[in-house]
């Protein structure tokens, strides 16, 4: 896939942006907001649909079973916050009224992985994924960039029928798809050829798993790069095809490796065509206060670490 | 009000009929709210059982899953499914699950629930889609919506700030009834997590509140109907009430929270609902 960086953004503006064009496409689209409603993209639609905007406060249990009895009642609730309190604060409510009824509520996960920065590891999702991907039912997106982030938000609100968990970054980080695409929820994307090895990326990781590609290329190992946009349901196919033509997987994702992208292609690729998984990502620790790039670069995320990581397995 | 009370003894015996059959299940609870639904069901609720999806009908979440049997048997007596049908309780392929499952789509059932705590903040959610939607799909009225906690449930976080919520957004269409029956499974509820003064409480988070005997016919729907006509904030009518109400041997026993009737008692406690 062609690809050129149209310069920085937040994925975050492009989930705001998703939320606001598909409610200007479906008047049943509503919004609920925890407080934070700036920092998780939900302002846009906020001042553009005030009635359909409910300021809930700081009480994530509520907003999501207040969304859950709102889609019983056939609006389309948004419902943003952190991707920790989203994930967790929240979970039973995740589970039972919106999972369990198996209604069409869409959460936005804000503040994915270390790149949120100075805040610390208090308010870096890094096990989000891991407890959205094991609830029947629920389908799980992790775009690349904000470009991305607002056709698979317009997409997750207006296209899905069940619940609906997006994941998005607070750092602006490169904006790199076009809006041509040919996006598909459930469809990941070869982002770039190769035959020795293949880098499943999800989010952010995409780019630098691409920056990564390059390094290695001129260290003569080429890479297969694949954007791995949603987690649940995984796309197989993709996978079945980089373990038959390169020779080992590496997953990258701002994430815990227990639970997330490198568990869902580990499992998947164990039990349809073994070959080595290594999976790249926080292992087994909380974040830590610093600048986004420090801390990509202190747990290995960036594309120096993905490099080091391919050159060690690879030897 | 003999039309409500045969109403009432009809569906207390498909319920004790029902778990006995299951041989497992909550019977205090789901007994000592039979007037309530029998009140709500037959002399108050907006609502059609041949037509449970009419988007004019007004909604009941039951947020107290465990006493299913009570919303099962009140459905059924109603006309929205076979009463036969209470005999699957809590049995494989059911529609009638231990707590209410939404997957099967049972007729007259809104929400699923179980965990508690979450009732409120449904039934607010479907309050306020009522609101959005004002009166122009219903009967001429703003649809209302009723949620039913149990007092121990009242021990759940999540409710108070559901309660928050309904109050800022001034929800006069929702109505929740508190079953007050003073006991939960580790004993009364002052000992275990202490409640009261629930009515302050709930006065406090800006709700409209009513206290009455939970199994007077006259006393709930008064009540009901004031709860319809306050405007500006939603109400909150904490029913007090005895557990296992129906039936002397049981009433008043927490050891009957999650047990069921043998086949011999079950002959006794229809014996005695019929004297």
């Amino acid at each position: 896939m062609n690809y050129i960086n149209k310069g920085n953004k937040p994925t975050k503006t492009g989930f705001g942006e998703g939320v606001l064009a598909a409610a200007q496409q479906d008047s049943r689209v509503v919004g609920l907001g925890a407080d934070i409603t700036n920092s998780v993209g939900m302002n846009f639609f906020a001042e553009a649909f005030p009635d359909r905007f409910f300021s809930m406060g700081i009480a994530e249990q509520d907003c999501v079973a207040t969304a859950a009895g709102l889609a019983l009642s056939g609006k389309i609730p948004v419902f943003s916050t952190y991707g920790v309190f989203a994930a967790h604060r929240a979970n039973d409510q995740i589970r039972i009224s919106v999972c369990y009824n198996n209604v069409h509520v869409v959460i936005g996960g804000a503040h994915a992985g270390v790149s949120v920065g100075p805040d610390g590891a208090t308010h870096q999702a890094l096990e989000d994924m891991a407890t959205m991907r094991v609830l029947p039912d629920m389908t799980v997106i992790s775009p690349c960039d904000a470009t991305q982030a607002k056709i698979a938000t317009e997409k997750a609100i207006l296209e899905c029928k069940g619940p609906v968990y997006v994941r998005f970054g607070r750092e602006a980080v490169p904006d790199f798809t076009a809006e041509n695409q040919g996006f598909e929820i459930g469809k990941a994307q070869l982002m770039r050829e190769g035959n020795d090895i293949t880098i499943v990326a999800t989010g952010h990781e995409v780019w630098e798993a691409l920056e990564a590609a390059k390094i290695l290329e001129q260290k003569n190992i080429s890479a297969r790069v694949i954007n791995m946009h949603t987690i649940k349901p995984l796309d197989g196919e993709i996978l079945m095809k980089a373990a038959s033509e390169t020779r080992m997987i590496f997953t990258v994702e701002e994430h815990q490796i227990i639970g997330g992208l490198g568990s869902a292609v580990a499992e998947y690729l164990s039990e349809n065509h073994p070959i080595k998984v290594v999976r790249i990502g926080m292992n087994d620790r909380f974040g830590e206060s610093g600048q986004a790039s420090e801390l990509m670069h202190k747990f290995g995320l960036d594309a120096e670490g993905i490099v080091n990581r391919v050159l060690r397995e690879w030897a | 009000m003999m039309d409500l009370q045969a109403k009432a003894k009809h569906i207390r015996e498909l319920i004790l009929t029902a778990l006995a059959e299951a041989g497992s299940g909550h019977t205090g609870g789901s007994l000592d709210l039979v007037d309530i639904f029998t009140v709500l069901y037959f002399n108050h609720l907006h609502h059609d059982p041949k037509h449970p999806d009419w988007e004019g009908r007004d909604k009941v979440v039951l947020s107290i899953g465990h006493t299913a049997p009570v919303l099962y048997a009140t459905l059924a007596a109603a006309g929205y499914f076979p009463e036969d049908e209470m005999l699957t309780l809590r049995k494989l392929g059911s529609r009638l699950q231990g707590h209410p499952s939404y997957e099967f789509r049972l007729p007259g059932l809104e929400t699923c629930s179980g965990s508690l705590g979450q009732g409120l903040g449904v039934a607010l959610g479907m309050a306020l889609a009522a609101k959005m939607d004002g009166t122009s799909i219903g009967s001429g009225t703003e649809n209302r919506v009723f949620c039913i906690m149990g007092d121990g449930e009242q021990q759940e976080g999540s409710v108070w700030e559901s309660a928050m919520a309904a109050a800022h957004h001034k929800l006069d269409n929702l109505c929740a009834i508190i079953d007050r029956n003073r006991l939960q499974i580790d004993g009364g509820t002052e000992k275990v997590m202490a409640i009261d003064p629930l009515r302050d409480k709930w006065a406090a988070f800006g709700w409209h509140t009513i206290e009455i005997d939970g199994h007077d016919f006259s006393q709930i729907k008064m009540a009901l109907e004031m709860a319809d006509n306050e405007k500006g904030k939603p109400t909150v009518i904490i029913a007090d009430t005895i557990m296992g109400k129906g039936v002397k041997s049981i009433e008043n026993n927490n050891q009957w929270h999650g047990k069921v009737p043998t086949k011999e008692q079950l002959k006794d406690f229809l014996h005695e609902l019929h004297q």
